[in-house]
């Protein structure tokens, strides 16, 4: 797409003074789209600080440090002090910190990951108005922020009819991280998925309040699977590895057990291989790399949504069902599609809260 | 060499121990020892923003340790100090949240609170050692995990199923805009001198009033200090208050100064298992608490530089900080090694 661009930061400064002072405007959204002003300038830099589960979470840090990556590599930048770079948060403590250092080595756009870095982010934006930031999952209302949301519901749907249709005990498990407005998200998706295929299934439900706790995935698992699940979605993160080593546990102890977990934000195909078998169906690709990608064209090419909230669907190809890697039969997959197409175009609208609450 | 010479030599030779293995830790992964240093030392010092970011990770490390060497004086081993920083931690923010004062109320409010929380985390422990002689340390260790989820449980609670609670009221704040614009808007806040203030009360109480004569007493010997006529149990009980108190107080300091709200913790702090480690190295004593607390608090907030600027990962630099923390504590051994050296060219 856009090629180096090369030239005066003096521009660029003046750019970033149009744009601030042009957002906040309407609530639109606006997709990516090549660089087709003529003006010669260097490509922005591009920087990510990453929440508790580390930038490689298999995950949602992960998925979102490609898409820096990419950027990077698109425009010819390196990882590097005026190129793109990331910082891992051990602590709740570090957002402010590393934020603060991010802008100290005059980044122009700092991403913060993750909901929890919401009042981190408002703060340091305040603090900072001449750096571009952006947050994903959360709605931050300043005008040198663009807030990234995705409709999780959508594709937590299209995994609740895969795994309504490929169930044979009708069982079904969903472990979720924190119970967070995003991860009740994918919970309110995946039961309304469920259901459109067979209302009779169960879906049980359990949130093990953290998003890096691999042992406490494991055990919620175990439960599961011992009562008769057989298919487990996962929205938790690190704390989904755990998730993984159960069923993997459970399919090495007996390998025509019937066992199957549905991944989560990137592919997870990876994760569920063991010995000639792999226990992951599908994944629920939650597509942070293209988003995080596209804020960064439209940053490069002097359109950065600042202030606005862009939300991600299927519609824009931020939402997806991974390869199931021929798990999921063609007919199957094909009603999948159905669905897709329907949500896409609007004729279904998937419920954002779970049913029960609120 | 005189003892002074190796009084001196003890602490230096420790630090360049600690560093150096360190530094071929960082070379056999295939990093630049140096520009880590460098990476280190400007991550506590150079600029404003991070001496104000490093002095604001010092404060609760201080109160953190202050907790763990006074229940130590009188003989008694509090684990608890995490738990009851986390109760002080709730006690203060719901206090921020809640009410509506003018700062000169709300602010020794919010800490008097978070105090009483840490106080009464304290006194569970302490007096089932005092009535029952149930060991302090399964008890702490217990209550840090009934802190933990029972905190986690309240925050969503009073935030109505939130995972934080709302921010703290304007005039319950340990911030100021005076720091902010000092450090360059580092979350630095008063918090240090609240520590500071308590580094000097834990000093009276040992050392000027009868009570700590007695708390101290109770630490040597206390089958001593009983058949002296002292009450053994009630200075047992008063101790763990009063350390639970000085935790409880670190707790405020995440609430009223660094955070300015209380989230759900998916895991420990971590910072009252440090003020272990904080207080052994102040040889519990509340100006050794304060060298601890800034060694501890510089090498935590400064290695977070590491990565930023040598490009280290988090995991080495991990070990590394370890490295250094356990030469400088294991300054005996070196002492032992210096006095043999000494005697070996006496004998020559």
């Amino acid at each position: 797409m856009s090629k180096r661009k090369l030239g005066l930061a003096l521009s660029l400064v003046l750019a970033a003074g149009t744009i601030l002072g042009a957002c906040g405007a309407d609530k639109g959204k606006e997709k990516g789209t090549p660089s087709t002003s003529g003006k010669d300038k260097a490509a922005f830099s591009v920087a990510m600080v990453t929440d508790i589960g580390g930038v490689d979470d298999k995950s949602f840090n992960q998925s979102a440090w490609a898409g820096v990556e990419k950027y990077g590599k698109k425009n010819n930048l390196e990882k590097a002090d005026g190129g793109y770079d990331y910082l891992e948060s051990v602590g709740e403590a570090d957002y402010n910190p590393n934020l603060n250092k991010l802008v100290r080595r005059d980044f122009d756009l700092v991403f913060g990951i993750g909901h929890m870095m919401e009042s981190s982010v408002k703060e340091v934006a305040e603090q900072k108005p001449d750096t571009k930031f952006a947050i994903v999952d959360a709605v931050v209302e300043s005008p040198n922020v663009a807030s990234i949301m995705f409709k999780e519901q959508e594709g937590s749907f299209l995994a609740g009819v895969a795994a309504a249709r490929m169930t044979k005990s009708n069982k079904i498990g969903f472990v979720g991280g924190m119970t967070l407005p995003v991860i009740e998200r994918f919970e309110a998706g995946f039961i309304a998925g469920v259901a459109a295929v067979n209302p009779d299934i169960k879906v049980d439900i359990q949130y093990t309040e953290a998003f890096n706790k691999a042992e406490l995935g494991k055990a919620a698992a175990n439960r599961m699977y011992s009562s008769g699940v057989d298919i487990i979605f996962h929205a938790a993160g690190g704390t989904g590895n755990g998730v993984f080593s159960e069923a993997k546990e459970r399919k090495k102890a007996d390998p025509n057990a019937y066992v199957w977990v549905i991944g989560v934000d990137s592919d997870q195909y990876a994760e569920g291989k063991i010995d000639n078998n792999n226990i992951t169906m599908t994944s629920m690709l939650k597509r942070v790399d293209i988003a995080v990608e596209n804020v960064s064209d439209l940053a490069n090419d002097d359109k950065f949504p600042g202030g606005k909230t862009t939300t991600y669907g299927i519609a824009e190809d931020g939402i997806a069902l991974a390869d199931s890697h021929g798990v999921i039969p063609d007919d199957i997959l094909a009603e999948i599609d159905d669905y897709s197409k329907k949500i896409a175009a609007g004729e279904i609208v998937v419920p954002e809260f779970p049913a029960k609450k609120k | 060499m005189s003892n002074r010479v190796i009084n001196l030599l003890v602490p230096i030779i420790s630090i360049i121990l600690g560093l150096l293995v360190g530094a071929v830790v960082m070379l056999f992964s295939g990093y630049n020892p140096i520009n880590g240093y460098i990476a280190l030392w400007n991550g506590v010092f150079e600029d404003s923003y991070a001496i104000g970011e490093t002095i604001r990770q010092i404060s609760p490390y201080i109160l953190a340790g202050l907790a763990v060497a006074f229940a130590f004086r009188t003989g008694l081993f509090n684990i608890g100090v995490e738990g009851q920083l986390i109760v002080g931690w709730f006690a203060a923010a719901y206090v921020g949240v809640t009410f509506e004062l003018p700062a000169i109320i709300h602010i020794p409010f919010a800490l008097l609170a978070a105090a009483a929380a840490g106080a009464l985390w304290g006194l569970v422990p302490g007096l089932l050692k005092a009535k029952f002689g149930v060991h302090e340390v399964i008890v702490t260790i217990m209550m840090n995990y009934i802190a933990l989820h029972s905190v986690n449980a309240l925050i969503k609670t009073v935030s109505g199923g939130n995972y934080k609670t709302d921010p703290i009221k304007e005039t319950a704040s340990l911030r100021s805009e005076f720091l902010a614009n000092l450090t360059d808007f580092s979350t630095l806040h008063y918090g240090i001198l609240v520590a500071l203030a308590m580094v000097v009360v834990m000093w009276f109480i040992l050392e000027k009033t009868k009570t700590g004569f007695e708390l101290k007493s109770v630490g040597f010997n206390d089958h001593a200090s009983q058949y002296a006529g002292m009450n053994v149990n009630k200075n047992i009980v008063l101790s763990m208050v009063i350390s639970g108190a000085f935790a409880g107080l670190g707790g405020a300091m995440e609430a009223l100064g660094t955070f300015g709200y209380m989230a759900t913790l998916a895991g420990f702090t971590g910072i009252g298992f440090d003020g272990i480690a904080v207080a052994l190295l102040g040889a519990n004593t509340p100006l050794g608490v304060i060298f601890g607390a800034s060694l501890f608090g510089s090498l935590k907030y400064g290695a977070g530089n590491m990565p930023n600027a040598a490009g280290i990962p988090i995991e080495i630099v991990s070990i590394v900080i370890a490295l250094i923390i356990f030469f400088v504590a294991s300054g005996y051994i070196i002492r032992v090694g210096l006095q043999r050296m000494n005697k070996k060219k006496g004998a020559k």
